[in-house]
């Protein structure tokens, strides 16, 4: 049963994150999500200490972690990037400082083994959400890439629609920390949509394909957990290279 | 438009500007690098903030930036007709709006970062005409296509201004396009240097002072 729930979680979440995944490599943001990722573990611990759920934790402390980048982007002319470097590796130290020991390594690298039925199903809708929302902004973040002026001047609301994208990026980060932990999260976005490049000629395909590859490889890590026992996080990275390493093979020119 | 005023920070881009474009015209928009031609578009458009009054008679405005600010790479392996489906247009009418620009149907299956620069363009200028605007805003419309191809892309305009009585404004540098298409000419430089019909307004005179000495334009008779 555990087993199950585990596997209908993996598959959602990994789905959900390989799609957006797709309009996160394009955008080279899939960087973003490994900070982004590791801004969860303080989440964590604060799940720990509290007794709330994980991924909630997780949530509301990305949530507060991109705020800070924000201000600091206001008060500042430094990149983001470096910017969510000082903010992350504050989180990381706050995070190791109050998570107890025994949980440390369950926080790092994810614990799908003892999910509940509640959790399970709040998870699948929430994915569910991010995949419809990606579907309804995928053009329009992908032509605002193209010139966010030609955007502005069909009367697409620029900033609103990469709020939303954001937001998508922080749900899912702090679904994927059940899964594969704080450290892992920016692969299960990363590793999916490399995959789908290799294979794909169109959009439609790239994006299919992320989605397909995401969910592929958080079944055949989890399926791998129950057969040797090795924890799921881990094996769901191994299975995302592996196929990532197979699409090397039909990678299209 | 009125009393146009654009500046970031401090300094002034565009001073106290005012013209009029009426509808089914063609305005050219002169200047020389660092005018704030196309910051005047971006203004027109309401990209950035400014002062003064900008009344459009059609909110069916289509817009073509500079082909150096269009982002081409790092984007998902995207066809062309893929681009032109964040439009809602039917095949038929992306076909044969590529006929009249001159590409070539296969060019629909081709990644859209594969086209060369001139064949980009024109897929740009498609895709900006696929969906009949009624005012169009060209930015260096013929950027990076060469001498023949430029005449084309111009008379392709003219074509869909003469057909469609749309109005046009244009950002270049070419001063043969001014004569032989346009209704009204506006010399910018940060301020307006000269505003009406092209051949009142560009002497020899007027031209100097836009572009300051070195400019010799010599008036091609018409055919």
């Amino acid at each position: 049963m555990d087993i199950f729930l585990a596997l209908i979680m993996g598959i959602f979440v990994g789905a959900a994150a390989g799609y957006l995944g797709t309009l996160m490599l394009s955008r080279r943001m899939a960087l973003v999500a490994g900070p982004l990722g590791h801004l969860t573990l303080p989440g964590i611990a604060l799940a720990f200490l509290s007794g709330i759920d994980i991924s909630l934790g997780a949530f509301l402390i990305v949530i507060l972690g991109i705020f800070i980048i924000w201000l600091l982007e206001m008060r500042t002319k430094l990149p983001t990037e470096a910017l969510t470097a000082i903010v992350f590796a504050v989180g990381v130290a706050t995070a190791l400082l109050f998570i107890p020991e025994d949980k440390t390594i369950p926080a790092l690298i994810g614990d799908i083994s003892r999910v509940s039925p509640m959790a399970t199903a709040v998870t699948v809708i929430l994915s569910l959400l991010v995949i419809f929302v990606t579907k309804k902004i995928y053009k329009k973040i992908t032509l605002a890439e193209i010139s966010p002026d030609i955007a502005s001047s069909r009367g697409i609301d620029v900033k609103k629609y990469n709020f939303i994208y954001l937001l998508c990026i922080a749900i899912i980060v702090s679904l994927g920390v059940k899964i594969v932990g704080g450290l892992m999260t920016a692969a299960l976005v990363a590793i999916p949509a490399c995959t789908s490049r290799n294979l794909s000629k169109n959009i439609f395909q790239y994006s299919l394909g992320g989605l397909v590859m995401g969910g592929l490889s958080c079944a055949m890590g989890i399926l791998a957990f129950s057969f040797i026992g090795v924890p799921a996080g881990l094996l769901i990275i191994f299975s995302s290279a592996l196929l990532f390493l197979i699409s090397l093979i039909f990678k299209k020119i | 438009m009125k009393n146009l005023n654009v500046n970031f920070g401090k300094e002034d881009i565009i001073k106290d500007l005012s013209f009029e474009v009426k509808r089914g015209e063609v305005l050219v928009i002169l200047g020389p690098n660092g005018a704030g031609k196309t910051t005047l578009l971006r203004a027109l458009l309401g990209l950035i903030p400014y002062e003064g009054e900008i009344v459009w008679e059609s909110k069916n405005i289509s817009y073509l930036p500079p082909q150096e600010l269009i982002q081409r790479k790092y984007l998902p392996p995207m066809t062309v007709e893929e681009f032109f489906g964040f439009k809602d247009v039917g095949k038929e009418d992306i076909l044969k709006i590529f006929e009249e620009v001159g590409l070539d149907a296969s060019l629909l299956k081709r990644p859209f970062n594969a086209l060369s620069t001139g064949q980009f363009q024109r897929m740009m200028i498609a895709w900006a005409l696929v969906d009949n605007p009624d005012i169009l805003l060209f930015d260096e419309a013929t950027y990076g296509i060469d001498a023949g191809g430029e005449e084309t892309i111009y008379s392709l305009l003219h074509k869909f201004w003469e057909k469609r009585n749309i109005t046009i404004l244009l950002v270049t540098h070419d001063l043969d396009i001014v004569y032989e298409h346009a209704n009204s000419v506006l010399c910018l430089n940060k301020e307006k240097m000269c505003y009406g019909e092209p051949t009142k307004i560009l002497t020899p005179q007027n031209l100097e002072k836009i572009y300051g000495t070195g400019i010799k334009f010599y008036k091609h008779a018409h055919k």
